[in-house]
């Protein structure tokens, strides 16, 4: 199947829709979500919260014995929900950083979650078999129930998002005003990072333990890039994360043996690398311009100073004079010689050249008149 | 035991000691993330270097691999300069991009590669024992041991050789750059070292126990003493002690030995976050819950000192004055009366000629706030703490 075929197909068959809806939605909330997480400078949160989700999925399967993806995600959650506010306990109450705190809570939480499936890989039960797709995740297991769950999720997320629209705003941009006026700075924490959680054990099924991190800082870095408000930035994260999951799911629909979550992940990362060079404001590739662009008029300044210099001492400011002295000194080509003769700062004779009057105008006024240039 | 269970045991605990040298200084140089972002992004280079090798035990492969892990240091040091997101979220961009190409590639090449993402996430140590190193069919053991001796080894020799110069410039930036040691020499160096010791060891263990190897027992070790050459040692022992009980409790369960591995060092580090005799979650709450008595104390002898009208005074009217609840307000009480700050009169409070003393000089204080001063005023005065 080609890409082609697929996008003739998604509105036609039952899997394809509901999987690309699904990934679709997912990307939508956690690119939502991830705008947060990412301001709060939480971005490795995400990481860690996905790793910890493991041996909840794999205790919730040992106690029902089921695998049904509503209870394993409870158990994700519940787990996921514990792991945070550990690593919170660490921070807080020892001088261990958070950096340490987050890779500990990760590999240590991973590393017993493993240890589980490896044991239940063991247990008699036939139901055991494709619990590790919790690893890296499998779109083509999400049916209509669990995209009913992600829409209804998403859908509190956003009434809730509406609801604490400003106090969210007010702590991630400065949190010790938001005490002092007042709010519950704890509550609206708490509540922040549970949806965070929440949002990462949603992605569990479908891009899997070990890169749901990725989905939910890619978009929110990208859409950082093009706007400095945050309700922009929110919406633009949305629907990047969608785009990334449609694009993705399409990509790896149309291949053999791709697994849903890295191809998404890949799309995401490249909305990234694009926005990080392409963003009009931020981005490397206009930086870069603008720097150049800066050097050059400082090279065409210098060179117009110079030649003010050799100007002041005849008597004549317009007395011509050979081209040839410029020729040693830094900043002059042909090029800046001619967008001189352009802003009519000066003659050109064929070899020679000679300041006009508005040229000697600008030149001697060059230095102390930086501020009204602005 | 038979010999296959001891050479796995020896693996194992080489490789705790390896992964416990580097991961000390990364987690005091607040580095600890960028093991886990190695460990994964190794995953390309891993796949390329079996492309080339064939074998992944080759030398070829570790280089390769190991530099994949430079390359991600170096990607996320780039974008962080850039600006444009700050540290963790460069982190967090960089290293799942990496394995997913990594992934992608495994899965593009399944049927010609005998490589399995599972296999790099966990390791399989039951199986090192099996792949004997043979020189003209002599069997020197296997080959992992032989892997992470040397990389071991090398470490050692580095941390022996560049001991003075790791310890300043973890502690002390600026000292170590104005004595002239080059802080981005160390910094490459203690990178390649971290990335080295990752692809050596995830043949054998899996990157995520890697990761599990390099944190779990320095954050213990940390908790436990300020020394850096006892933090190290601590560290190798809990390693150690991390890699042998998990031996065992993964032969007891039956499962994966490195899993097992990751959650022995897991209880070692819950045991030692509640109890850890200074730092430890136990002791920082009753020295909380202290300190909290002891500035109750303070107010109340304040109070008491302000206050020379007997209404003010009345036990029975102390909680309403100072707005404590009866508990605490009877706690405070308790604390003062054993240490000879205040006696009782028919029911009224009244400062003792000691308590009057230890006020006077706890104003002191509070008005000049100088340093510590407070915590040797209360060693002079008080018999029993809060």
């Amino acid at each position: 199947m080609d890409i082609q075929e697929y996008f003739s197909l998604v509105f036609s068959d039952y899997t394809l829709r509901t999987i690309t809806l699904g990934t679709a939605i997912l990307g939508a909330v956690t690119g939502m979500l991830g705008s947060f997480a990412v301001l709060r400078k939480q971005s490795l949160l995400g990481d860690a919260i996905s790793h910890a989700a493991l041996p909840g999925i794999a205790i919730a399967f040992l106690l029902t014995g089921a695998k049904d993806s509503n209870t394993l995600l409870l158990g994700a959650l519940i787990s996921g929900l514990i792991g945070t506010f550990w690593i919170r306990g660490i921070i807080t109450k020892t001088h261990l950083k958070s950096d340490t705190a987050l890779g500990l809570i990760l590999s240590l939480f991973f590393g017993f979650g493993m240890l589980l499936l490896t044991f239940i890989q063991k247990q008699p039960n036939a139901n055991q078999a494709g619990l590790d797709k919790y690893l890296f995740g499998q779109a083509a297991t999400l049916v209509e129930s669990d995209v009913w769950l992600m829409a209804i999720i998403t859908g509190i997320c956003l009434v809730v998002l509406l609801l604490f629209w400003k106090e969210f705003k007010i702590l991630l941009f400065d949190a010790d005003y938001t005490k002092t006026i007042g709010f519950n700075t704890k509550f609206i924490d708490i509540l922040i990072t549970s949806f965070i959680v929440l949002a990462i054990v949603l992605g569990l099924q479908t891009v899997g333990v070990v890169l749901m991190s990725a989905m939910l800082l890619a978009p929110a870095a990208a859409a950082r890039q093009w706007t400095n408000s945050l309700g922009v930035m929110v919406i633009l994260a949305a629907i990047f994360g969608a785009f990334s999951g449609v694009v993705g799911t399409a990509i790896s629909a149309s291949q053999n043996n791709l697994s849903t979550g890295p191809v998404i992940v890949l799309v995401a990362s490249v909305f990234v690398m694009f926005s990080f060079i392409f963003s009009p404001s931020r981005g490397l590739l206009f930086k870069q311009i603008r720097f150049i662009k800066n050097r050059r008029d400082l090279e065409l300044h210098k060179t117009l100073a110079f030649m003010y210099n050799i100007a002041e001492t005849h008597e004549d400011i317009s007395h011509p004079h050979t081209i040839k002295i410029l020729n040693n000194f830094q900043g002059f080509t042909r090029k800046t010689l001619q967008k001189l003769v352009d802003k009519n700062y000066v003659n050109l004779q064929g070899n020679m050249w000679s300041l006009t009057q508005e040229g000697f105008k600008t030149a001697s006024n060059l230095y102390n008149q930086q501020s009204n240039n602005e | 035991m038979n010999s296959a269970q001891i050479e796995i045991q020896l693996i194992a605990s080489l490789v705790a000691i390896a992964c416990a040298i580097p991961g000390t200084f990364l987690v005091l140089r607040k580095m600890a993330m960028i093991s886990d972002a190695i460990s994964h992004s190794i995953l390309p280079g891993i796949v390329i270097g079996f492309f080339i090798t064939h074998n992944l035990n080759s030398p070829l492969l570790i280089l390769l691999a190991a530099l994949t892990g430079i390359i991600t240091v170096i990607l996320v040091e780039y974008i962080q300069k850039t600006g444009l997101v700050k540290e963790d979220t460069a982190i967090g961009l960089v290293f799942p991009a990496l394995f997913s190409i990594g992934v992608i590639m495994i899965a593009k090449n399944a049927n010609d590669v005998h490589l399995d993402v599972d296999a790099v996430l966990l390791g399989e140590l039951a199986f090192a024992p099996f792949d004997r190193l043979l020189i003209d069919g002599v069997d020197f053991g296997p080959k992992s041991l032989w892997i992470i001796g040397i990389i071991l080894l090398i470490t050692v020799t580095l941390l022996i050789g560049f001991f003075k110069e790791l310890k300043v410039s973890t502690f002390d930036k600026g000292l170590a750059a104005s004595l002239g040691f080059s802080p981005a020499i160390i910094h490459y160096g203690l990178m390649s070292v971290s990335s080295v010791t990752t692809v050596g060891a995830f043949d054998a263990v899996g990157a995520i126990l890697v990761v599990a190897l390099m944190i779990a027992p320095a954050a213990a070790a940390y908790l436990l003493t300020k020394d850096l050459k006892k933090m190290l040692l601590l560290a190798i022992g809990f390693g150690v002690f991390g890699a042998i009980s998990g031996y065992w409790f993964a032969y007891w369960l039956d499962a994966s030995i490195s899993g097992s591995i990751t959650t022995m060092l897991g209880l070692l580090f819950l045991v030692v976050y509640l109890f850890a005799p200074n730092k430890g979650l136990i002791s920082v709450m009753y020295r909380e819950k202290q300190q909290r008595t002891e500035v109750s104390l303070l107010t109340f002898l304040l109070h008491l000192k302000n206050h020379s009208e007997e209404s003010e005074r009345h036990v029975n009217h102390l909680n309403e004055h100072i707005n404590w609840q009866k508990v605490r307000s009877k706690v405070v009480l308790d604390l003062a009366l054993k240490n000879n700050m205040i006696h009782i009169d028919n029911d009224i409070v009244s400062l003792t000629e000691k308590g009057d003393t230890f006020t006077s000089q706890a104003i002191d204080y509070i008005i000049t706030n100088e340093d510590a001063q407070i915590e040797h005023m209360k060693d002079d005065f008080f018999l029993f703490r809060g």
